[in-house]
C-alpha cells in the first residue's frame, strides 16, 4: 500500500489465496469457515446416520458388525453435537452479532482465528479413530464409564484429546462472545435493545463458560483412570460409576440448551421479520431464556431416573425438569402471537421457522412426558428418548441454522438464492424427518432400546420406515449444499433491507456485507 | 371423576389408534404395537395411567396452540392483504400462558410422585433376586429359601445363523433366552442389581421396571405379577458390541409350579456340586466344552476359533491354548485386563471351565495338544488364587 494511501487501510479487502484463510481476524470470514466446517461435519456426520438406517433397515445383521454399529453412532452424536450443531452457532454469532450490535469486528480477533483453527484438528483427531486396529470410540457419546474407561478401546485416548481441543475451542469463542456484547456495542444499544439472537448467544456463551470445564474436567478423571492407576469410575478401586454420570450431566444438560438458545433467537428474528410485526414478548422472551438457563443447572439427573438415586432426589429432579416447560412455553407462545394478527408471507427462512415451532413443540411435549419420573422407567433408553431428542435436535436446533442460512445469505453473499428450490429443499425436510423420527415413538413405546444394531420383529415395520425417512431427508441436504453453493457464485443482486420485514442492524449496511462494517459505531436512537 | 375421564380418554386414544392401523393393510403392513403396554402389575398400570394422562395434557395443548397457530397462518397472510397490528406486549397475556402451565404442572406432579414412591416400596418382600449383568447375559440368583443356591446365567438363544440371515428369524427372535427368570404370581419379588463389568439396565415393559445394574452398587426394584405368563424384555444401557443381544425372558407360574421348580434347581446344583469332584474323561469334557464355547466364546473367537483379530484374536494355534495349560485355565479364570476377554472363573461352573478349556486345547480349529483339566483341579486353582 502506497504511503499516500495510508487512510485506505482500514478499508482493504480480504488477502489473497489461502493465507486469507489461515491467518485472518476478521469475524466474517471466519464465521464462514466456522459455518462450512459445520456444513462438512453435517454431511459426515449424516454418512453415519445413514450407516446406521441402513443396517437398521431390516432385522438381522446386513451390512456392519455390532461393534462397527456402536461406532457409528457415538460417533454420529460427537460429531453432530461438537462438530455440526455448535459450530454452525458460533459461525453465526461470529459473523452476525458486530453487525447486529454495530461493532467493527469481534472484541478478540486473533483469539478467534485460533478458536476456529483448533476445530478442524480436534476433528482429524477423532475421525483418525475411525482407521485405527482398535477402531473409533464405541461407548455411545455419552462415554459413560467404565465402558469408555476400563473397557474402552485404546483409541480412547485421542477422543479424550479430541474432546479437550473442542472444549478450548469452545471456551475461547464464549468468552470472545462476552466481551464483544458486553464491550462493543454501539453507543445506545442497551441491553434490553440487543437483538434477541445477541441475547440468547450472550446467555449461551456464559452456559459455554460454565459447563466446558466440566466436560474437561470428566474426560481428564477418565484420562486419569486410564492411564495413571486412578480409580475415580471404578468400583474395583473404591470409585463410583455413577459420578461420571453426574459429572457428565452437570456438562450435559446445559449442553443441549446451548444448542437451542441461539435457535430461539434466530426464530424470534425470522417469526418477527416474515410476519412483518416487531416480537411480542421481547422481554419476556429474554426472562424466559435466562430462566431456561438457570434452571438448566439443576435438572441434570433426568437423564439418570433409573440409576437408582434416592426417592427424594428423584422428586426433586422431576420437579425442576417440569418446571422448564413453563418458560418453554412462553417462548413458544410468544412466537405465535408475534404471528397473530401479521401480515406473513412464506419464504424458505420462515417456513423452517414456522416448522421450528410446531416440530420443537413436539420435542417439548415428549420432553415433559420424560420428566415424569416412573414413565420415565419405560422410556429411558428407548427410541422413545431417541425420537424426542431428534425432534429438539434436527428440526429444531439444525432447521434454525437452515433457517438462519437462508435468512442471511443473500447478506453474505450479495445474492438471493433460489426461492423456488428452497421451498423444494424445505418440504423434502420436513416431510424426511417426520417420516424419519416420528415413528420412533412408537418404537420406543413399544418396546425398543436405543443403540441396538438388530432387533426384535415387531419392530421391523417402523424401523423401515424410519429408514426411508432418513434416506429422503439425508440425500435433500444435497440440495441444501447446491443451494447455497449457487447463490455464493450468483443470482439475483440483493437489495441492503433484503427482506421488506427486515429489522436490526445488519440490514442497514449494503448486501453483500463490506469486508469491514461499522469502523464509525452506528447511533442508537 | 378422574377414572372416568381416563377410561374416556383411553377409549378415545384406541379410536385414534385403530383408525391410524386400520390404515396398514391398506399397505400390506401388519399393526405392531404402537404405545406402551399397560403390563401386569399395578405399577406398570398406574405408569400405563400417568403416560396416557400426560399424553392428552399434550394433544389438549396441542390442539389449543396449533390451531392458534394455523388459523394465524391461514388468515393472516400477506397474499391476502393482511396489514400487521402494532401490538407487541400484554403482560395480561403473558401471566395467564405463565400460571396455568404452571397449574397443569402441578396437578401432573400429585399423582406422578404417588406412583413413584410406590416403586421405591420395597418392604415385605417374600423373595429376593440377586440379577448381575454381565457382558452380555444376565446372572439370576435365589437369595431367599434353605437347601443349595440357585445360580443360573441366561443367555441368549437365538442361533446365529438367524442373526446372520442364513437361516429363518423365530417368532421371539432376539428375545428368547436358554433359562428364564422364573417367579411366583402374586408374590412380592425384590430384585436386587448390580453388575460384574459395565453398567447394565434390567428392563421388562410388562412390569415397568428398568432399573441399571451398576458395578459396585446395589440398586432396588421389586414386582408384583398379577398374571403368569412369559414377559420379555431386554437390557436398556450400552454395555458394549453384544449390547442388542442380552434378552431378559420372566416365566410367571403359579405358587406351586414355582416351588416346584425350585426344589428341582436345588437338586440339580447340588448334583453339579456332585459332578465337580467325579472322574472325567477328554471325550467327556470335550462334548460338555463345545456347548460352553458355542454359548461364551463363540461370538468373539468365532467357530473356527480363528478370531476377529486385533480385537478378538485366533484361538487355533495360539501360544496361550497350545503353551503350558496353566496358562490357559490362568487366562479364562481371571480373564485379560485392558481387553474385551472377560473373567469367566465366575462365570461359568467348574465342569465348563474344564470343559471349555479342554475343548479349545484339543477340538478347535487346528488345535491338538493333547492334555486335560478336570472340574476338580479347576476348584483347586480357584481356591489357591483366594
Amino acid at each position: 500500500m502506497a504511503t499516500g494511501h495510508g487512510h485506505d487501510d482500514h478499508h482493504h479487502g480480504p488477502a489473497k489465496g489461502i493465507t486469507r484463510w489461515l491467518y485472518t481476524t476478521n469475524h466474517k470470514d471466519i464465521g464462514t469457515m466456522y459455518l462450512v466446517f459445520s456444513l462438512a461435519m453435517f454431511l459426515l456426520g449424516g454418512t453415519f446416520a445413514l450407516v446406521i438406517r441402513a443396517e437398521l433397515f431390516q432385522p438381522g445383521l446386513q451390512f456392519v458388525t455390532p461393534n462397527f454399529f456402536n461406532q457409528m453412532t457415538t460417533m454420529h452424536g460427537l460429531v453432530m453435537v461438537f462438530g455440526a450443531v455448535m459450530p454452525a452457532f458460533v459461525g453465526l454469532a461470529n459473523w452476525m452479532i458486530p453487525m447486529m450490535i454495530g461493532a467493527p469486528d469481534m472484541a478478540l480477533p486473533r483469539m478467534n482465528n485460533w478458536s476456529f483453527w483448533i476445530l478442524p484438528f480436534a476433528f482429524l483427531m477423532l475421525s483418525s479413530t475411525l482407521f485405527m486396529d482398535s477402531g473409533a470410540p464405541n461407548f455411545g457419546w455419552t462415554f459413560y464409564a467404565p465402558l469408555s474407561t476400563t473397557y474402552a478401546p485404546s483409541s480412547v485416548t485421542f477422543f479424550i484429546f479430541a474432546v479437550h481441543m473442542m472444549g478450548v475451542s469452545s471456551i475461547m469463542g464464549s468468552i470472545n462472545i462476552i466481551a464483544t456484547i458486553q464491550n462493543l456495542r454501539a453507543p445506545g444499544m442497551t441491553y434490553m435493545k440487543m437483538p434477541l439472537f445477541v441475547w440468547t448467544w450472550l446467555i449461551t456463551a456464559y452456559l459455554l463458560l460454565a459447563v466446558m470445564p466440566v466436560l474437561a474436567g470428566v474426560v481428564t478423571m477418565m484420562l486419569f483412570d486410564i492411564h495413571f492407576g486412578t480409580s475415580f469410575f471404578s468400583a474395583a478401586g473404591g470409585g463410583d460409576p455413577v459420578l461420571f454420570q453426574h459429572v457428565f450431566w452437570f456438562f450435559g444438560h446445559p449442553e443441549v440448551y446451548i444448542m437451542i438458545l441461539p435457535a430461539f433467537g434466530v426464530v424470534s428474528e425470522i417469526v418477527s421479520t416474515f410476519s412483518r410485526k416487531r416480537l411480542f414478548g421481547y422481554d419476556s422472551m429474554v426472562y424466559a431464556t435466562s430462566s431456561i438457563a438457570f434452571l438448566s443447572f439443576i435438572v441434570w439427573a433426568h437423564h439418570m431416573f433409573t440409576t437408582g438415586m434416592p426417592l427424594a432426589g428423584e422428586l426433586f429432579f422431576m420437579y425442576a425438569t417440569m418446571l422448564i416447560a413453563v418458560p418453554t412455553g412462553v417462548k413458544v407462545f410468544n412466537w405465535i402471537a408475534t404471528m397473530f394478527k401479521g401480515s406473513i408471507s412464506f419464504e424458505t427462512p420462515m417456513l423452517f421457522a414456522i416448522a421450528f415451532v410446531v416440530l420443537f413443540t413436539m420435542g417439548g411435549f415428549t420432553g415433559l412426558m420424560l420428566a415424569i419420573s416412573p414413565a420415565d422407567f419405560q422410556y429411558q433408553d428407548t427410541y422413545f428418548v431417541v425420537a424426542h431428542f431428534h425432534y429438539v435436535l434436527v428440526p429444531g436446533a439444525v432447521f434454525s441454522i437452515m433457517a438462519a442460512t437462508y435468512y442471511w445469505l443473500p447478506k453474505w453473499t450479495g445474492n438471493m438464492y433460489d426461492e423456488n428450490l428452497g421451498r423444494l429443499h424445505f418440504w423434502l425436510s420436513f416431510i424426511g424427518i417426520n417420516v424419519l423420527f416420528f415413528p420412533q415413538h412408537f418404537l420406543g413405546l413399544a418396546g425398543m432400546p436405543r443403540r441396538i444394531p438388530d432387533y426384535a420383529l415387531q419392530f421391523a415395520d417402523f424401523n423401515m420406515l424410519s429408514s426411508i425417512g432418513a434416506f429422503i431427508f439425508g440425500f435433500s441436504q444435497l440440495l441444501f449444499v447446491f443451494i447455497v453453493i449457487k447463490a455464493a457464485r450468483g443470482g439475483k443482486k440483493a437489495t441492503a433491507e433484503v427482506w421488506d420485514g427486515s429489522h436490526g442492524l445488519e440490514w442497514t449496511v449494503p448486501s453483500p456485507a463490506p469486508y469491514h462494517t461499522f469502523s464509525t459505531p452506528p447511533v442508537i436512537k | 371423576m378422574l377414572p372416568t375421564i381416563k377410561k374416556t380418554v383411553n377409549k378415545l386414544w384406541s379410536g385414534v389408534a385403530l383408525t391410524l392401523l386400520a390404515a396398514l393393510p391398506a399397505l400390506g403392513l401388519a399393526a405392531p404395537q404402537m404405545n406402551m403396554t399397560q403390563g401386569v402389575t399395578d405399577i406398570s398400570r398406574d405408569t400405563y395411567g400417568l403416560h396416557m394422562t400426560i399424553i392428552w395434557v399434550c394433544v389438549a395443548i396441542a390442539v389449543i396452540v396449533y390451531g392458534v397457530l394455523v388459523f394465524s397462518l391461514i388468515k393472516y397472510r400477506k397474499s391476502k392483504g393482511a396489514v400487521p397490528a402494532t401490538f407487541y406486549h400484554s403482560t395480561k397475556a403473558e401471566i395467564v400462558w405463565t400460571l396455568i402451565p404452571f397449574i397443569i404442572l402441578i396437578a401432573m406432579a400429585i399423582p406422578a410422585t404417588q406412583v413413584l414412591t410406590a416403586t421405591y416400596d420395597t418392604s415385605d418382600a417374600k423373595l429376593d433376586v440377586l440379577i448381575t449383568g454381565y457382558q452380555w447375559r444376565w446372572q439370576y440368583r435365589y437369595l431367599s429359601g434353605d437347601g443349595q443356591e440357585v445360580v443360573f446365567f441366561s443367555n441368549l438363544s437365538t442361533p446365529q445363523e438367524q442373526i446372520d440371515n442364513k437361516a429363518e428369524k423365530g417368532e421371539h427372535y432376539l428375545l428368547e433366552v436358554d433359562e428364564p427368570l422364573v417367579i411366583p404370581v402374586h408374590t412380592k419379588v425384590r430384585f436386587l442389581l448390580t453388575a460384574a463389568d459395565v453398567i447394565h439396565s434390567w428392563w421388562v415393559p410388562a412390569f415397568a421396571i428398568k432399573k441399571d445394574a451398576i458395578p459396585g452398587f446395589v440398586n432396588e426394584a421389586w414386582v408384583n405379577v398379577n398374571e403368569p405368563g412369559i414377559y420379555r424384555g431386554q437390557c436398556a444401557e450400552l454395555c458394549g458390541q453384544q449390547h442388542g443381544f442380552m434378552p431378559i425372558v420372566v416365566k410367571v407360574v403359579e405358587q406351586a409350579e414355582f416351588d416346584a421348580w425350585l426344589a428341582e434347581k436345588q437338586a440339580a446344583a447340588a448334583a453339579i456340586a456332585e459332578l465337580t469332584s467325579r472322574e472325567w474323561t477328554q471325550e467327556q469334557l470335550i462334548a460338555e466344552g463345545q456347548t460352553t464355547y458355542n454359548t461364551f466364546c463363540v461370538a468373539c473367537h468365532q467357530p473356527t476359533g480363528l478370531g476377529l483379530p486385533p480385537a478378538f484374536p485366533a484361538l487355533s494355534g495360539s501360544p496361550v491354548a497350545t503353551g503350558p495349560i496353566e496358562k490357559h485355565i490362568d487366562v479364562v479364570l481371571h480373564g485379560r485386563a485392558g481387553t474385551a476377554m472377560a473373567a469367566y472363573g465366575a462365570l461359568l461352573n467348574p465342569i465348563q471351565l474344564a470343559g471349555v478349556i479342554t475343548f479349545e486345547r484339543n477340538a478347535l480349529g487346528s488345535n491338538r495338544v493333547g492334555d486335560m483339566v478336570t472340574p476338580a483341579e479347576i476348584l483347586q486353582a480357584q481356591q489357591a488364587a483366594q
